[in-house]
């Protein structure tokens, strides 16, 4: 339009712009409006006229500058667009097509908006569109562009790739018309990729958009030697470098980053890069997953279970009658140090094998049964760790003696050797540092762990290659053989503090951990999943976000290893019992790989020049005319007298900060009684309730020298409470229960003295209790308040006596039960008193039903709004309730002073000694 | 209670005012006090003044035997001039007197109040006798009269424009009219014209806004008077200052005019000026009045 690459949305509003000239004339006729002064003067003025020549009109400034606005505003609507590309439109319908898979995660707000972009310029060329995602597809349905913009969030990445049945469902759905295509491709291979675009190229045009951004994800986790390693992968040109957190649980329960490390990887296209985590056993059990930092993608998110969690050890012991001797028990030191971070489990060991534990302790003990001996072997063989103490019993049997156990590492020599005691020679030996090859690599030894005594080994041919740690003359003071899949360690001391001093110290702990005792992978084998059937727990979406999964069907454990994912199997964490499994987007070992696109399709990485909406343009500026307006006609008007104020009203115009709104809000009622009620949402009963307590007022106005100003509703999600010493909470069935908050701030109104008065307004139909709708939402708003035990009121209750003598509480209903914080139980009767010795304070609840608002209720003349009951009996039974009102009133304000009138008689008494 | 829920607190604070006015009054007359020292001439009285000897045209009756026998000459007695004046204040309560341009100045009617009571104090304890004009509050002497001259003075009244009232005028007293004198003219001149038959003298004072001698307005603006019983728009109001500067001096020639011819005296007093100054003034003007 016009040489410039103009378009209009909508031109027929253009036709506006004929009306300008016509607005010129009006504006110009009408001078801007007057202030009106308080002025005494004015007298001395009346008959004084204007000079013709005065300005009575609008300057050609101020009138050129609302024409502008006009002309903004009318442009604004009529949707102007800028399109710098005159490319010009097929005309065929677009097909949008995205992958949809994990990959397009971190891609997709940028995707998002391209495809947003696609469809709005889609449909101002007037083209109809359709959109196929490909993890999930559907038969393409072509419909108005505009129709699709509104729903592209619907179509956000999942966290699977597009299987090989999902592409050919596609293919055979697609229409047989000619459609051109835009693929938003997450730019990962996959089976059926080629088929599908050749299917696509065969109906029209296709391009191609496909982020150059690397490609990172998490494979697998590995824990070896007490070091958690983590393998990524990045796919695509480019280096990168990315934050890799650890997030779990910290003591308190909130979900933080255990451990953060810095992964780079190198230029080229496909890089594997790993990280290592050195993290205490305590700290490795509260991991929940693995996160590449920024990067929104279910592929950068790798969730843990029991692999690098607790394990269960079992502790044999030798049956002992060592009562009360718990410092003594060989494995107490033992049990201290993996409570924390492992299941023990105690018993014999034929009750302890079939549970398979992980790791299986022998505290001392020499002589096993041939039947167990078998079994700890084959399970031994099986992969498990067997770990052994030495002790006194070990020492003195035959155990290893004259050929290897297969149970123990070594041969052991008769009796053991004690040394630096009274009876023997030297010094207590203190540890060898440990090698650098070994498990307890670079583990640091304490200067004050001394070995008193130990057993000693055979010096055989392979004794050297098991040594793992030895005392500072050589003698091995940890051993290990590996038997099958597991291994046997034996430690040649005691694993109390009889023999050393290591069990005191925290080099234990970090022995056991690089033992692996504390926590190891122990390989998911297919056999133990068969047949299991497990339950999501928490599921990741496409962006890498967790979700409730708990509402997903459970899986097949064999799936649950081997299957790809789909909508039926979600990444993420599930649970059979008291085990957990967790199944990530990559499994180990499995790799992934970019597409390579043939070199005949255009593909671009999305930052096309779009076509620019400029109404938003022209409407600010439309906007910030209105502004300069308003200022310039207030100073024509004289009302801007000097450039200060006016530089502050600009300001305040201009910059609206959000404290505005805060600083505006006064509290009222602070200097002066307010009566209060909740609000309840609900319009009518809201009004009731300001009604009564209007009528309260005035009643209480009238009679005692209680003068409160007018009721005030109170917003319990906002307002402060602490100024109304009264709360009238009046029920109804749809009411919402306040928010967390807002209970809060209820129960610190009640332990500070408020009391508030819960209406159930149902005592013509029912008790109090459950039985009604009111009479349960009760119930519910109630559960989370702190309110004492409750009793009916009893006779002699203070409420009874603050200004009237009542014994009835009636409202619009004359029902029985109104409900007051229990008297003490005990609250005795002192003889000759009419009254018991109550509670002090004011009960910080009333419940009733009587609907005691209605019987208040006046307008602002005094009328009565409700009828309560009939004839003189009415307006006694109305009498009541007012007198009920005042004296609940008068018992929030002055507490129990009526109730210390009780010690008047004592008083007198002792004054008339 | 809900149709007047702060009547109390109001009540409080009103009342709150009344010694408050009293005492700054009080305050105010102090100052004027410590520069005077009282009426010392010779008049009707109880009190002894002086002797002195006979001039030509005493009558024999003056002469005070007694102390003329003491000497050769011949001595007259003359008494402290004890003859209490009447003073009646007509203090403009309309509503164009509540009128303050910013919110740092007080209205012309508190400066006038505040005036009316200092000088009726200095004139009280003087020992002259004050009161109201009209028939409310005749004038009486007294501590008691500063509290009802108080309690009267902060009435305030419901017409838009004072109109003086000359009612009941003591002949030959005193009166003092404090207002802005922005009303009817007429009524002025024919209330002043009235004390004057019955050969009452006495002050005029104007007191002015200083918004009201500057018209620093402009603008399109309606102007309005305090009751909005008038109200006069203009299109641009500095394009009038001139003009109504004008009227305002003639105004107030007119009262000088007026106040000559009747044997009174005129000032006037702004609102931003000190009080001291015009009290000063008020009361050399009342003693003037001799």
């Amino acid at each position: 339009m016009l040489g410039l690459p103009l378009a209009f949305s909508a031109p027929w509003v253009l036709t506006a712009l004929i009306a300008l000239p016509i607005l010129w004339f009006l504006l110009r006729a009408v001078p801007p409006a007057p202030i009106r002064k308080r002025f005494p003067g004015v007298v001395l003025l009346l008959g004084l006229q204007d000079d013709e020549s005065t300005m009575d009109r609008t300057p050609w400034w101020l009138l050129l500058m609302r024409m502008l606005l006009i002309a903004a505003v009318i442009i604004g609507f009529s949707g102007p667009v800028l399109q710098p590309d005159g490319a010009a439109p097929s005309g065929r319908p677009l097909l949008v097509v995205m992958d949809g898979d994990w990959a397009a995660g971190p891609g997709w707000a940028r995707d998002r908006a391209a495809i947003e972009d696609a469809l709005a310029e889609a449909e101002r060329t007037g083209r109809t569109a359709a959109m196929l995602r490909l993890t999930a597809p559907e038969p393409a349905q072509f419909l108005p562009a505009g129709v699709w913009v509104r729903r592209v969030a619907e179509f956000a990445p999942l966290p699977w790739t597009p299987s090989e049945t999902g592409i050919a469902t596609a293919i055979s759905a697609l229409p047989d018309d000619d459609f051109d295509t835009l693929w938003v491709s997450s730019g990962l291979a996959y089976v059926g990729r080629t088929d599908m675009l050749a299917a696509l190229e065969a109906r029209g045009q296709v391009a191609v958009l496909q982020r150059a951004a690397p490609l990172l994800a998490l494979d697998d986790v590995s824990l070896a030697d007490g070091v958690l390693t983590l393998s990524t992968q990045k796919l695509g040109p480019g280096a990168a470098a990315q934050t890799v957190s650890v997030i779990g649980e910290d003591p308190n329960g909130a979900e933080v980053a255990l451990a953060q490390a810095e992964v780079q990887w190198g230029a080229a296209r496909a890089e594997q890069s790993e990280v290592q985590f050195a993290l205490p056993a305590e700290m490795r059990g509260r991991i929940s997953h693995f996160r590449i930092d920024g990067v929104s993608s279910a592929g950068a998110r790798f969730m843990t279970d029991d692999r690098i969690r607790r394990r269960e050890v079992a502790l044999v012991e030798v049956r002992g009658d060592r009562e009360g001797l718990e410092l003594l028990s060989p494995t107490h030191f033992l049990r201290q140090a993996l409570v924390e971070s492992a299941e023990v489990i105690d018993g014999a060991i034929p009750d302890i094998i079939p549970a398979n534990p992980d790791v299986i302790i022998l505290a001392d003990v020499a002589a096993l049964a041939p039947s167990e001996e078998a079994r700890l072997l084959e399970w031994t063989e099986n992969g498990g760790l067997l770990l052994r103490f030495a002790g006194p019993q070990m020492a003195a049997s035959d155990l290893s003696r004259a050929e290897e156990n297969p149970l123990m590492p070594v041969r052991l020599r008769a009796g053991g050797r004690t040394v630096g005691g009274a009876m023997s020679w030297g010094e207590p030996k203190a540890l060898a540092p440990f090698s650098p090859q070994g498990p307890f690599a670079g583990l640091k030894v304490p200067d004050d762990v001394r070995v008193t005594a130990q057993v000693l080994a055979q010096p055989d041919p392979n004794l050297a290659d098991r040594v793992l740690a030895e005392l500072n003359d050589g003698t091995p003071l940890v051993t290990r053989k590996p038997v099958g899949a597991g291994q046997v360690v034996l430690f040649h001391v005691t694993a109390n503090a009889e023999w050393s001093g290591l069990p005191l110290s925290g080099l234990f702990v970090q022995m056991l951990d690089r033992l692996a005792v504390l926590s190891a992978g122990s390989a998911d084998a297919a056999e133990i999943m068969a047949g299991t059937i497990w339950t999501p727990i928490e599921v990741l979406d496409g962006l890498g976000r967790i979700q409730d999964g708990q509402t997903l069907t459970g899986v097949e454990g064999a799936a649950l290893l081997s299957a790809p994912l789909s909508a039926a199997l979600r990444p993420g964490v599930y649970r059979d019992g008291g085990k957990t499994a967790a199944r990530n987007v990559l499994r180990k070992g499995e790799k992934i790989t970019l597409f390579d696109w043939p070199a005949h399709v255009a593909i671009s990485e999305g930052a096309a020049a779009t076509a620019k909406e400029l109404k938003p343009y022209f409407l600010s500026l439309a906007l910030v005319l209105l502004l300069a307006d308003t200022l310039a006609a207030l100073i024509l008007a004289g009302r801007l007298s000097n450039w200060r104020t006016a530089l502050i009203a600009f300001a305040l115009v201009a910059a609206p900060s959000p404290g505005d709104a805060q600083a505006t809000g006064t509290l009222p009622g602070t200097d002066e009684i307010a009566l209060a009620y909740v609000l309840t949402g609900n319009a009518a009963l809201d009004d009731l309730s300001y009604a009564g307590l209007y009528g309260l007022s005035d009643m209480l106005y009238m009679r005692t020298s209680v003068e409160p100003v007018n009721p005030v509703g109170v917003d319990l999600a906002q307002d402060e409470l602490a100024f109304y010493p009264f709360l009238y909470w009046p029920i109804s069935p749809d009411q919402s229960l306040p928010s967390d908050t807002a209970y809060e701030k209820l129960n610190d109104y009640l332990r500070s003295g408020g009391l508030i008065l819960f209406d159930t307004r149902d005592a013509d139909v029912a008790e109090l209790g459950a039985s009604s709708p009111n009479g349960r939402k009760l119930q519910a708003i109630a559960r989370a308040l702190d309110i004492p035990a409750l009793e009916p009121v009893p006779g002699d209750h203070v409420l009874t006596r603050t200004f009237y003598l009542l014994q009835d509480f009636p409202g619009r209903y004359a029902g029985r039960g109104v409900w007051v914080e229990a008297a003490p139980p005990d609250a005795e009767q002192i003889e000759g008193m009419p009254f018991r010795n109550l509670n002090d304070g004011v009960t910080p609840v009333v419940i009733g039903g009587n609907d005691w608002a209605a019987a208040w209720a006046t307008d602002t003349r005094g009328t009565h709004l409700y009828p309560v009951g009939r004839g003189s009996t009415g307006a006694r039974q109305r009498e009541l309730a007012y007198r009920f009102g005042i004296n609940l009133i008068m018992h929030v304000l002055t507490g129990n002073y009526k109730s210390d009138q009780v010690h008047v008689p004592a008083l007198l008494d002792r004054l008339g000694q | 209670m809900s149709a007047h829920p702060q009547l109390r607190r109001r009540a409080e604070a009103a009342a709150a005012r009344l010694p408050a006015l009293l005492a700054r009054a009080d305050t105010l007359a102090n100052t004027v006090l410590l520069g005077e020292h009282g009426r010392r001439r010779s008049g009707l009285g109880d009190d002894f003044w002086q002797y002195r000897p006979v001039q030509p045209g005493d009558s024999y009756r003056m002469i005070d035997w007694r102390r003329s026998a003491k000497s050769d000459a011949q001595f007259v007695r003359q008494k402290e001039w004890q003859i209490a004046q009447s003073v009646a204040l007509w203090i403009d309560d309309a509503a164009s007197m509540r009128y303050a341009s910013h919110k740092d100045l007080p209205t012309k009617a508190d400066r006038a109040r505040l005036l009316a009571l200092a000088i009726s104090i200095l004139l009280i304890r003087a020992g002259e006798r004050v009161g109201l004009t009209g028939p409310t509050l005749p004038p009486r002497r007294g501590d008691g009269q500063i509290w009802r001259l108080t309690e009267a003075l902060m009435q305030d009244g419901a017409t838009d424009y004072g109109v003086p009232e000359a009612r009941a005028l003591i002949p030959r007293s005193r009166a003092l009219f404090i207002s802005d004198f922005l009303g009817d003219f007429d009524a002025f001149e024919f209330a002043l014209a009235k004390a004057a038959d019955r050969g009452v003298r006495g002050v005029i004072l104007q007191v002015l806004d200083p918004s009201e001698a500057e018209f620093p307005f402009r603008g399109r603006t309606i102007f309005e008077s305090m009751g909005a019983e008038v109200f006069h728009e203009t299109r641009k109001a500095n394009e009038l200052k001139d003009r109504y500067q004008s009227r305002l001096q003639d105004r107030q020639r007119q009262l000088r005019a007026l106040a000559r011819a009747t044997g009174w005296q005129y000032h006037w007093h702004h609102t931003d000026a000190p009080v001291q100054s015009a009290l000063l003034w008020l009361y050399r003007a009342m003693e003037r009045g001799h």
